[in-house]
């Protein structure tokens, strides 16, 4: 590679249309990023509905249209298609391609020491075909009838019957998930393929194995959806009906025009086949980030890496066998119920290995309270409520009473919000230094992190108790119930937690931004750190490495005994390691 | 910098404060009453109150998990902040090399998954059991078919001759025939309908739900009951309501657009209020019917 010369490539070649795994993956971060602040200001508009319900959304209420808010109070049916795009956006658009689009592709092929992804244009086509499935997400907005408005969860006949955006979802969805396929194909691949000499399976980052069994779950998973989606389009377009039974009446009308003979459950199982490996996905490279962060900043080699990893194939395996514990309250009799629910907690174990490793992992360590280090530590009890608070949801006794509730939303949230999204801004603060070669200011980074540390407990927190007290999710107005009405004062708690929650990454937006150009320029690494993506030039130049690096050692040999330094990088002879400086 | 993440700490719980106390003041102000007949029962930041037979299993098995749930991660939290405490990187300290060799990560993962077994197998598959596989028997039963649409429950009663009349889909008028029963049915003569669910106390109750469109939920949350309704499918449930009072009827399944306002009320009364008042909606159900022809 040091001997390639490669010519200068046009801007458009360059920047827009590249095939360089650095350029798409910053270009996945960018609109990944967008799409992720384009969903948090969905729910802060919801959050204005719930905490005041039926009152006039001030400044901005007048903006939305006649359609969606007449008078600058919010319709039940704009309501229902923030909350169904929220959660599109979020997942699809906002975590999973920055997981995987953006941290996989800029760090993974730096860590095995590849000069790019094994398929370039494969990779260039992934995110193209994702950026064309954002565009059809948003243009949605903007048909008659509103976005998709029957949940992220889409379920039919509801969706089946609904309006035009419902379509549009259904394409932006094919989009998605046929650009997840690609991606997916290509990491598998290029971590198998492109290691560099020495480093064998076991010397890998905890990072880049999360990488490969998430790649693993998209690649099986995503064609049920895909297929699944086929089917709801052929079901609004040609008058099929694979999830309609006959004789259903809409609205006092017969709908004679449906042959019938489908069934609604058949949409559940295709769906949650996909969406809960789909939680692994989400759950998974983020372990992989805030490994990589703890091991460097307790300067000690993770505990029980290799139990990680064992951890991390069984999950994904058990993720595919999961699925019916979404739906409990569907019908189900006890011995389905009961092997459902026994994965369930089979499931629970690995996840509670990798925590506890993770955990065990800052004793005896020398912790430094780094931006990203506080992010990372922040996950792990944020994460650690997420996964407990899904126990009572994996006992289907208990999800009698809490199925459907807003514990629901606070226990995946708890995963997914101060759970993956800490995880990524562990991320962001760890490899920015890699990826622009200046530092993020940490004192911004502070502010950003002790703000929203606080604001995101305040928002999801009272979510619990809004559960137990028995208050449904997908309420538009929660105080036509008793049950509802007595627990209001803990959704305007939430809902002051949410915008403060916004204003919480103003110091980000501006640190990411300014930084950019005014941070402090650093080193190659300026973390001390081990594994190969510190050996590459800060930022890297096209075929990242200057010479081919070849590995001697495991990925966190942190404060070894008789070394020169606190950090041996695998890149680096033992004899180098050891002579004194 | 030490000194800054200390002021940063305070500010930020400062803030915190500053903010959850009006929230809470603000919430508290007179919210928009609730619509109809006032409902039984306090509510509040708990469990709602509890009025079914088999409700008291669940909520013992809630109680337990959040027991269970709070002191591992209490036990598991103490670690964590006793680590970050000891372990902080400073002047003379070093971090080791030499993985730890405690035993206890494995005892307590151990002991996680003991417990997690008992309570699947000791706790939670007996009461789905009873509550999903073991139906009481007909004859004790109440039995009420319940009828989901967009956005309105719709209970059939069968009235004196204990016989659903026959309905079919292509018979269903909104307004004069909202469960298409079949008039030349004899069963269906007697059969009642009604947009509140009736039901005497201390008494199983069976209520078999279908929906006419979409799925819906029926939730009825003082009777720890829940059941998704499901178009082409009819599913029953029961239950045994031991407290007299007036309750709600949620939809916990989002099913359009008004699916907030799919609520209807609960009356659970003693055997002579339940009798006089199936009497009562079957003879304007009858006039209905007079009138038509």
């Amino acid at each position: 590679m040091s001997g390639d010369h490669h010519h200068e490539p046009s801007f458009i070649r360059k920047y827009v249309f590249s095939v360089d795994h650095k350029v798409i993956g910053v270009q996945y971060g960018i609109t990944a990023l967008s799409f992720l602040f384009l969903g948090f200001c969905l729910m802060m508009l919801m959050r204005w509905q719930l905490a005041y319900p039926g009152e006039k959304m001030p400044y901005i209420g007048n903006i939305f249209g006649e359609a969606a808010m007449p008078g600058g109070v919010m319709l039940p049916e704009f309501y229902n298609s923030l909350g169904a795009m929220h959660g599109t956006i979020m997942i699809f658009l906002g975590v999973v391609p920055l997981l995987v689009g953006a941290f996989g592709n800029y760090v993974m092929p730096l860590q095995i020491g590849a000069p790019d992804m094994a398929f370039p244009k494969l990779n260039m086509m992934s995110y193209w075909v994702y950026f064309v499935g954002g565009v059809v997400m948003i243009t949605s907005f903007f048909v008659p009838g509103g976005a998709a408005n029957s949940g992220w969860t889409s379920y039919p006949p509801l969706s089946d019957i609904a309006t035009a955006g419902q379509t549009w979802w259904l394409f932006g969805m094919v989009c998605l998930i046929t650009s997840s396929l690609l991606g997916s194909v290509n990491f598998i691949v290029t971590i198998i393929q492109l290691r560099v000499e020495g480093l064998t399976m076991f010397r890998l980052p905890f990072f880049v194995w999360a990488q490969l069994i998430t790649s693993f779950l998209l690649l099986l998973a995503f064609p049920p959806l895909e297929a699944a989606g086929v089917l709801q389009l052929m079901d609004r377009l040609a008058g099929t009906s694979f999830f309609l039974p006959e004789g259903l009446v809409v609205s006092g009308v017969l709908q004679t025009q449906i042959s019938g003979g489908g069934s609604p459950l058949l949409w559940q199982h295709l769906f949650w086949f996909l969406a809960h490996p789909e939680v692994y996905v989400l759950i998974l490279p983020a372990l992989g980030i805030v490994a990589e962060v703890i091991a460097n900043n307790t300067r000690k080699p993770l505990w029980g890496y290799r139990a990680m990893i064992y951890s991390t194939i069984f999950l994904g395996f058990m993720s595919f066998i999961v699925w019916a514990h979404h739906m409990f309250m569907t019908g189900m009799g006890t011995k389905i119920s009961a092997f459902f629910a026994t994965t369930t907690m089979i499931i629970s174990i690995p996840s509670v290995v990798i925590l506890t490793a993770l955990v065990i992992s800052l004793y005896q360590g020398a912790i430094r309270f780094t931006v990203p280090m506080l992010f990372a530590l922040a996950f792990l009890p944020m994460f650690a409520i997420g996964g407990l608070t899904g126990l009572p949801l994996g006992l289907p006794a208990a999800d009698i009473h809490l199925h459907d509730t807003y514990y629901v939303i606070g226990h995946f949230h708890y995963v997914v919000a101060p759970g993956t999204i800490f995880a990524i801004f562990a991320g962001i603060y760890f490899w920015y230094p890699k990826v622009t070669g200046r530092m993020l200011n940490s004192t911004l980074g502070y502010i950003h992190f002790f703000f929203s540390f606080i604001f995101i407990n305040i928002v999801f927190m009272p979510m619990f108790w809004q559960g137990m007290a028995g208050v449904s999710r997908r309420l538009y107005n929660q105080t036509v119930y008793a049950h509802g009405d007595a627990v209001q004062s803990l959704t305007v708690m939430s809902s002051w937690g949410a915008w403060m929650l916004g204003l919480a990454q103003i110091p980000f937006i501006i640190n990411f931004f300014i930084s950019r150009f005014a941070g402090k320029k650093v080193s190659n690494n300026p973390w001390h750190a081990t594994t190969l993506e510190w050996l590459a030039p800060s930022p890297p130049p096209h075929g990242n490495f200057e010479t081919v690096p070849v590995v001697y050692r495991g990925p966190y040999e942190y404060s070894v005994p008789g070394a020169s330094e606190d950090f041996n990088p695998q890149h680096v002879t033992t004899e180098a390691c050891s002579s004194v400086s | 910098m030490n000194r800054s993440r200390i002021i940063g700490i305070a500010a930020a719980l400062l803030v915190g404060v500053c903010l959850i106390a009006p929230s809470i003041v603000l919430g508290q102000t007179e919210a928009p009453a609730v619509s109809g007949n006032a409902i039984d029962g306090d509510y509040g930041y708990g469990l709602p109150p509890m009025v079914s037979k088999d409700g008291q299993r669940v909520d013992d098995l809630i109680i337990i998990v959040h027991w269970f749930m709070s002191a591992l991660f209490m036990g598991w939290a103490i670690f964590f902040v006793y680590c970050l405490m000891r372990f902080r990187a400073r002047a003379g300290h070093k971090a080791a090399y030499d993985p730890i060799k405690a035993k206890v990560s494995k005892y307590s993962e151990i002991g996680v998954a003991a417990f997690e077994a008992f309570l699947l197998i000791g706790l939670s598959m007996p009461i789905w059991a009873a509550t999903k596989s073991e139906p009481p028997p007909e004859t004790e039963a109440t039995h009420v078919r319940v009828v989901a649409e967009q956005f309105q429950w719709n209970f059939h009663y069968p009235g004196a001759d204990g016989k659903f009349g026959k309905t079919a889909a292509d018979l269903v008028d909104t307004v004069d025939n909202p469960l298409g029963l079949d008039p030349n049915d004899p069963a269906a003569e007697d059969d009642v309908y009604a947009t509140e669910l009736h039901l005497p106390v201390n008494k199983p109750v069976i209520c078999d739900l279908t929906s006419k469109d979409v799925i819906h939920s029926f939730s009825l949350t003082v009777m720890r009951v829940k059941q998704d309704v499901i178009p082409g499918m009819r599913i029953p449930v029961w239950f045994t309501p031991v407290k007299e009072g007036r309750y709600e009827v949620a939809c916990a399944q989002l099913c359009g657009n008004n699916h907030y306002s799919m609520r209807a009320e609960m009356v659970i009364e003693d055997d002579a209020s339940f009798a006089t008042w199936l009497e009562e909606v079957g003879i304007v159900e009858e006039f209905d019917e007079d009138e038509l022809d």
